[in-house]
């Protein structure tokens, strides 16, 4: 008889197999994927709640026999039945085709699963078609550096502070007087060069018990070693403030809208990876603009003219009022479909160069357009006015290189309206 | 003698105890010839894991092992469904998972419960001997995990898929159901590098082109001789569909064929288990509750040990009657063991109803000789038609419930008294029986001169058909390995009469 451990195998024997069944079912993952984003708040959307995936397309066939002809069943009975009573047939049991009943041939019944975090942002990025290198730097954990903190007394082989513990070894050995090399060595020449044969048994006697002291008082002893002790350090972290601007006039169709929200969670998610706490604002406009909740961000709708200096406005009292520049880092991100009344340009110049610009981190301006891949044709577009005014606000900051502008009509342009700003961090950490 | 454990908490030294204690009695006292066992600890995770490769220690990959995976996850984390104590493999050595939740009187029932009832009768059952070779299985195994990898590297995961997806829907009818030679799984990995070496010299008759098949063509009388020839050669009809489109499918690369085998091979491992869910666990249960019996008999289990262990015991040897909300079919557990304590108590104790029904046996004082032997020589279907006695069916309250889909209720037509215990006892005998199990389809014919169509039967009994929408598309994974269209008929079997006609396209 063998008794065997395996409790410390490699665990995750099935993960191929999920992998596999995962890219099966990828139609059923991504709807789950995209209700959960649907319904997540924002800040929330790598939160660790769990993602259920309900699974009805991934029959096994076989073949199968129905209810029809005779079936004859031997089962447990209550008791109290007899020879000619009759019992129901359960519903749907009678029924051409799908009339499948226990322990015969049956179908298969939808199921539910749980998506991993890992699994879920991987979806997530999938739709965004991020790059892999930008998806494992996201859905990694939050970043700490070891850090050297003293001196402990039990720690890895690794972490050995050799001097340190020799300065121990050799401060004990002073104190509780450990014979030396040099000691003993005089030890032995007082044996050799003993003339009487009492002298000789003198200096044999105390290099006995030099020696006898030389064992029992070690030479490193556990108690002088000391490993170099680190504590993992998070990176330093401020607050981070997102302000979200968004055109909510008629002309923003949902789908433009569902680009926006995508387009404000990755940035939330990566300034979440970046800093402790991300606050999140609000902010819609027409003509008129206001700070707002989530949920009517993104619900309602509202009819109006577009004046964009109302947004910016609103975004700078907002600023003033509780976020100061020196302890928060400021990310503005405006997605708009472009219009914006013509007299309204200058005073956008003016906020934006004088004001907004030099104090934030970075400005993104997403142009939504409908669905390209639904109107090919509409590939060529003019110039809209917003788009316009930005361009020559980016010309005249191109020092602060601090706006970028994108035009995205579908999830793949979504990430490459944030590709500036990781390609930024990039040259930062450099 | 003293107690092998006291509380819950075991370690390694506690479970070789267990086994030694187990051993004794077990082989000593009872008379069981076991293979070696290995005793693995595993997680509940990999419990998991067993379970989604049908409790095999090692399995190529599929995703309907994934699959498997995350809905018994699903249903395990929500408390939907507890996790078995063990599973066991039959192999050399017998090998047995235990989970490291189970307190030591668990372990111990599992002890007793895999490494020697199911192992005695692993070892012993007749259809075990003949249709698995418990040396070889661990090493088949392996092969077949790198050979499907290897395929995988060569030509692509989809393309091992499609061919895995359609043999997995075939396997049920991937199997002989009689057996011509002792399977030999230990040289499978030489002969399929035999079979490869020599693929070009194989003689396919479908793909053959010799002069007499030019004047067959015309010739009616020359084309039915020929016809009738290349007949005899493709052996038909074949009961294993599987197998015919491994030997005969004109489209098949030799790699493909060699995955339809492993799918057929492994189907046909398991088939003695499906045969043998009764008496396979009533034996594994009636040792258990034997053997743990004589471990407090003879001091070495404390009585809080043993009302523990009569808790599990009767827990899994619950069987919900009809109307229950927990019904769903017999429970091989309480059904086997109810069965095995019977054929005990005929051979020990018998009265003038056992003695009428079993006059073979009944008061031959040696239980355990009349069991082993019980263990060697059945399968379900034959353990219940001839070791289910009346006191049973009294016991269970069985009853016989017909299903006509003429009619709109089920009718009692039978129950557990004198003039029902025969009929009873032959009709859930019949539902043990493999036609029961799945339907049987056989290969009837190929159409040779004209489209290479693939002719499959169904013979119906009883008015039994097969549901048109699943049938089609298990037909259109069997296209899928013979290459061309399938057919399938339905056929009364008493008369001949044609039910329904399927077809993959």
């Amino acid at each position: 008889m063998v008794i065997v451990d395996r409790r410390a195998n490699p665990q995750g024997k099935s993960l191929a197999n999920r992998e596999r069944f995962l890219k099966r079912v990828r139609e059923d993952v991504k709807r789950a994927v995209s209700d959960t984003i649907a319904r997540r708040r924002i800040s929330d959307v790598d939160s660790t709640e769990e993602v259920r995936v309900r699974v009805d397309g991934t029959e096994e066939p076989r073949f199968a026999t129905t209810s029809e002809g005779e079936h004859d069943y031997i089962l447990p009975g209550p008791g109290t039945l007899n020879r000619g009573d009759t019992l129901p047939k359960p519903q749907g049991g009678g029924g051409e085709g799908n009339g499948r009943r226990a322990g015969r041939g049956r179908g298969e019944d939808p199921f539910e699963f749980v998506l991993t975090r890992e699994e879920f942002l991987n979806y997530f990025f999938d739709e965004l078609e991020l790059p892999h290198l930008l998806r494992t730097s996201l859905s990694q954990d939050r970043m700490s550096k070891p850090r050297r903190a003293g001196y402990s007394v039990y720690g890895q082989p690794s972490a050995l502070d050799v001097r340190r513990t020799m300065r121990n070894s050799y401060a004990r050995r002073i104190a509780l007087g450990r014979p030396t090399d040099a000691e003993l060595a005089e030890l032995r020449a007082r044996i050799e060069a003993a003339v009487s044969d009492a002298e000789r048994a003198a200096a044999q006697a105390a290099l006995d018990e030099a020696m006898r002291r030389r064992i029992r008082i070690a030479y490193v002893d556990p108690i002088d070693v000391r490993y170099a002790r680190h504590v993992r350090q998070p990176q330093p972290a401020t607050e981070a403030a997102m302000f979200c601007l968004m055109d909510v006039s008629g002309s923003m169709t949902e789908h433009m809208k569902d680009l926006a929200k995508r387009f404000f969670m990755l940035l939330h998610l990566f300034l979440s990876r970046r800093y402790d706490r991300v606050h999140v604002v609000f902010i819609r406009h027409t003509e008129r603009a206001a700070e707002v909740d989530e949920d009517t961000f993104f619900r309602s709708r509202e009819t109006g003219g577009t004046l964009v200096s109302s947004a910016l406005d609103v975004m700078l009292e907002v600023q003033q009022q509780r976020f100061p520049p020196d302890r928060y880092n400021l990310y503005v991100a405006q997605v708009s479909d472009g219009d914006n009344d013509g007299g309204d340009r200058a005073r956008v110049t003016s906020l934006m160069q004088n004001q907004i610009l030099p104090m934030v981190r970075y400005f993104a301006y997403v142009e939504t357009s409908a669905d390209r891949s639904a109107f090919p044709h509409a590939a060529i577009r003019r110039k809209t006015e917003l788009w316009d005014t930005y361009e020559q606000v980016a010309a005249a900051t191109a020092d602060l290189n601090r706006l970028a502008m994108r035009r995205v009509s579908d999830g793949a342009g979504v990430w490459a309206a944030l590709a500036d700003l990781f390609a930024k961090s990039g040259r930062a950490a450099a | 003698m003293g107690l092998l454990f006291s509380g819950a908490d075991w370690d390694f030294q506690t479970l070789g105890a267990i086994h030694r204690a187990c051993e004794d009695i077990a082989v000593g006292e009872f008379g069981l010839q076991t293979y070696p066992n290995q005793i693995e600890v595993i997680t509940s995770e990999q419990m998991l894991d067993a379970y989604s490769s049908n409790g095999l220690p090692l399995m190529y990959r599929h995703w309907s092992f994934g699959k498997h995976f995350a809905r018994d996850e699903a249903m395990y984390r929500r408390g939907f469904q507890g996790l078995a104590y063990e599973i066991v493999i039959n192999s050399s050595p017998c090998i047995a998972y235990v989970m490291e939740e189970n307190t030591a009187t668990l372990q111990t029932l599992v002890i007793a419960h895999a490494c020697f009832g199911h192992n005695h009768f692993f070892r012993n059952n007749y259809l075990f001997r003949q249709w698995t070779d418990a040396e070889a299985i661990l090493g088949y195994l392996q092969y077949a995990k790198s050979y499907v990898t290897e395929c995988e590297e060569r030509h692509g995961t989809a393309a091992v898929e499609r061919i895995l997806d359609a043999a997995h829907a075939l396997r049920h009818q991937g199997i002989h159901r009689y057996p011509k030679r002792r399977w030999r799984l230990g040289e499978e990995a030489e002969r399929a590098l035999a079979r490869r070496t020599h693929a070009e010299a194989t003689y396919d008759p479908l793909m053959r082109t010799v002069p007499g098949y030019a004047a067959a063509r015309t010739e009616p009388e020359a084309r039915r001789q020929v016809e009738e020839e290349a007949r005899a050669r493709l052996r038909l009809p074949e009961e294993n569909l599987l197998y015919f489109c491994e030997k005969h499918s004109p489209r098949l690369a030799e790699w493909e064929r060699e995955l339809v085998r492993i799918v057929r091979l492994l189907a046909q491992y398991f088939y003695p288990q499906i045969q043998t869910k009764v008496a396979n666990e009533g034996c594994a249960t009636f040792c258990h509750y034997e053997i743990l019996t004589r471990l407090h008999e003879r001091g070495q289990i404390s009585n809080g040990s043993l009302l523990e262990f009569l808790h599990s015991h009767s827990s899994v040897i619950m069987q919900p009657q009809l109307g229950d909300q927990r019904f769903s079919g017999w429970n091989p557990y309480a059904l086997g063991f109810a069965i095995m304590k019977d054929i005990q108590r005929v051979c020990l104790d018998p009265d003038q109803e056992d003695r009428d029904w079993f006059p073979a046996f009944a008061g031959n004082g040696d239980p355990w000789a009349t069991l082993r032997d019980v263990w060697a020589n059945y399968r379900d279907e034959g353990l219940i038609r001839q070791f289910l006695g009346p006191k049973v069916m009294r016991a269970f309250r069985m009853v016989h419930l017909a299903d006509r889909s003429a009619e709109t209720t089920y009718r009692v037509n039978e129950i557990h008294d004198a003039d029902g215990y025969r009929r009873i006892a032959s009709l859930l005998a019949e539902q043990y029986d493999p036609a029961h199990i799945a339907p049987m389809i056989d290969v009837a014919d190929v159409d040779l001169f004209g489209n290479r169509s693939l002719k499959l039967v169904h013979e119906s009994q009883r008015g039994i058909r097969l549901d048109a929408d699943m049938a089609r598309k298990t037909l259109l994974c069997a296209e899928t390995l013979w290459g061309y269209r399938v057919h399938l008929q339905e056929r009364d079997a008493e008369s001949g009469r044609v039910l329904a006609e399927h077809a993959s396209s």
